[in-house]
């Protein structure tokens, strides 16, 4: 694998109590939000947080159950918002506190949602 | 002070190529409020990595959109590849870093096309169209398919070009650059123009930043941010350097993607008298690992992550895409607040957006 900027993959795992704290000094030491995403990992749920500071990427993973809160970034980085209500929308997965709540009413589908994820024995070929 | 009203701006406007649905609540002719909703084209394609393997997901992301479809496939490749520790040949990376400045060249004059449309510019919207049209014909003759290439693949190209096809490719962009020099001329010194551009829809840098704008949106506001110096194709060996803007509003994002579009032609220009020769793929072997792997590339409208994670089999066990529509939706909100009513499609067009990438 050639050795450029790209090829550098930092993940932290951290606790959902320490997710705002960590997220309040990134934003500090200048950090950009880049995404969240979800991951279904069966009954639990993996979120990624990825943060950009000079181009360099930084990933927080949390891993929670589909019930637990998740408190809101919306308070420190405001975009988070497209993200937190695609993750509610599409998962079933709640944020707390947050500065741009649709109630579910983000993602306009003709499917129901929240999406689970499908059984091994579903998928083609398997 | 007059009654706040909401005006519906969507999903179906003459202004929007795609579905999204904005309320936008008014008073005394100005947006106090821009609430945005979206779904109306959503597929679910991340889903179907549950469904389809890793090679087969790459036919799906490629229609995530029909603008730069090339992108996201060397985007999910570029993931994939990271994830499997593939490394593509030289002569793949420089055809591809061409492939993505020709998909560049598609988006921004289609772009400039819709922007003249909007400004109810018909005849330039026609030319900026026209002029599109080559880089369409070039795609079919690089690559067999106008739209939907799949010329990428994990491990390099499927196919290759020949000398033939890099003549035309360079007779092509120096007919282009001279058309786009008239264009250019409209776009960025005719009154009528610069009357809906210049001072409309202004995002500070400092807004920019907050509101992790990402893109000609960012770099219009003078933030240099720009995917492609973190190594990705060849653009750091061909002294790639992002074009910036300062002033923040309409015509700053405008300027941003003109000058772009020569930033482009001088890639490939240089691509196709440097391309070296040798293989264009290597071979792929085994199944992607129980790990992650983020690649980002820098589409036509900015910054886009493609997250790859695997688990042994040919399966992924997630894959996602956030495109920069995705992150210039709070640019987009923002920018709209204390706007005229009247400045509302100027300023939407100028966030480029594009729906069927926001909603995969």
């Amino acid at each position: 694998m050639k050795d450029a900027m790209y090829t550098i993959q930092n993940f932290t795992q951290i606790d959902v109590s320490g997710l705002l704290e960590k997220v309040q000094n990134l934003k500090s030491e200048g950090y950009r939000l880049g995404q969240i995403c979800g991951t279904p990992k069966g009954s639990e749920m993996e979120l990624l947080y990825s943060l950009d500071k000079d181009l360099s990427l930084l990933n927080l993973r949390l891993t929670v159950s589909y019930d637990a809160s998740i408190p809101s970034i919306t308070g420190i980085y405001w975009p988070a918002f497209i993200y937190e209500n695609e993750i509610h929308d599409l998962f079933g997965i709640n944020f707390t506190d947050s500065k741009l709540d649709y109630q579910g009413n983000f993602f306009k589908l003709s499917k129901p949602t929240p999406w689970k994820q499908q059984a091994e024995s579903e998928k083609e070929g398997a | 002070m007059g009654k706040s009203t909401i005006i519906p701006f969507g999903p179906q406007h003459p202004v929007l190529p795609e579905p999204v649905h904005l309320d936008l609540e008014i008073m005394d002719e100005k947006v106090v409020r821009a609430i945005p909703s979206i779904g109306y084209v959503h597929r679910g394609l991340e889903k179907l990595t549950e469904t389809k393997d890793y090679n087969e997901m790459f036919y799906v992301i490629e229609r995530i959109c029909g603008i730069c479809s090339f992108g996201h496939g060397w985007g999910y490749t570029l993931a994939v590849e990271g994830l499997m520790n593939v490394d593509v040949p030289d002569r793949a990376d420089y055809l591809r870093t061409a492939l993505h400045e020709l998909s560049r060249i598609h988006s921004h004059l289609l772009w400039l096309g819709l922007l003249a449309d909007g400004l109810g510019f018909e005849s330039l919207f026609m030319h900026c169209w026209r002029l599109r049209e080559k880089v369409l014909d070039l795609f079919e003759k690089m690559t067999g398919g106008r739209v939907i290439f799949s010329i990428c693949k994990v491990g390099g190209l499927r196919k290759d070009i020949t000398p033939e096809m890099q003549n035309d490719v360079l007779k092509t962009i120096k007919s282009l650059r001279n058309e786009v020099n008239s264009l250019t001329k409209v776009f960025l010194d005719d009154a009528s123009v610069k009357n809906r551009l210049c001072g409309v829809g202004k995002l500070s840098k400092t807004e920019a930043v907050d509101l992790c704008a990402v893109g000609p949106v960012a770099r219009g506001s003078g933030v240099n941010n720009d995917i492609r110096l973190t190594g990705i194709g060849k653009y750091l060996d061909l002294g790639f350097k992002p074009i910036l803007e300062e002033d923040g509003d309409c015509y700053a994002r405008c300027k941003v993607r003109i000058l772009e579009l020569y930033q482009s032609f001088d890639l490939i220009e240089q691509i196709m008298l440097e391309l070296p020769q040798g293989p264009v793929d290597v071979p792929v072997k085994g199944m992607p690992p129980s790990n992650d792997f983020i690649a980002r590339m820098e589409q036509p409208r900015g910054e886009a992550f493609y997250y790859v994670q695997g688990n042994g089999t040919k399966y992924l066990q997630r894959m996602r895409v956030r495109t920069p529509t995705n992150a210039n939706i709070p640019a987009m909100v923002k920018t709209l607040q204390g706007c005229d009513l009247t400045d509302v499609s100027m300023l939407i067009l100028t966030i480029d957006p594009c729906i069927s990438c926001t909603e995969r």
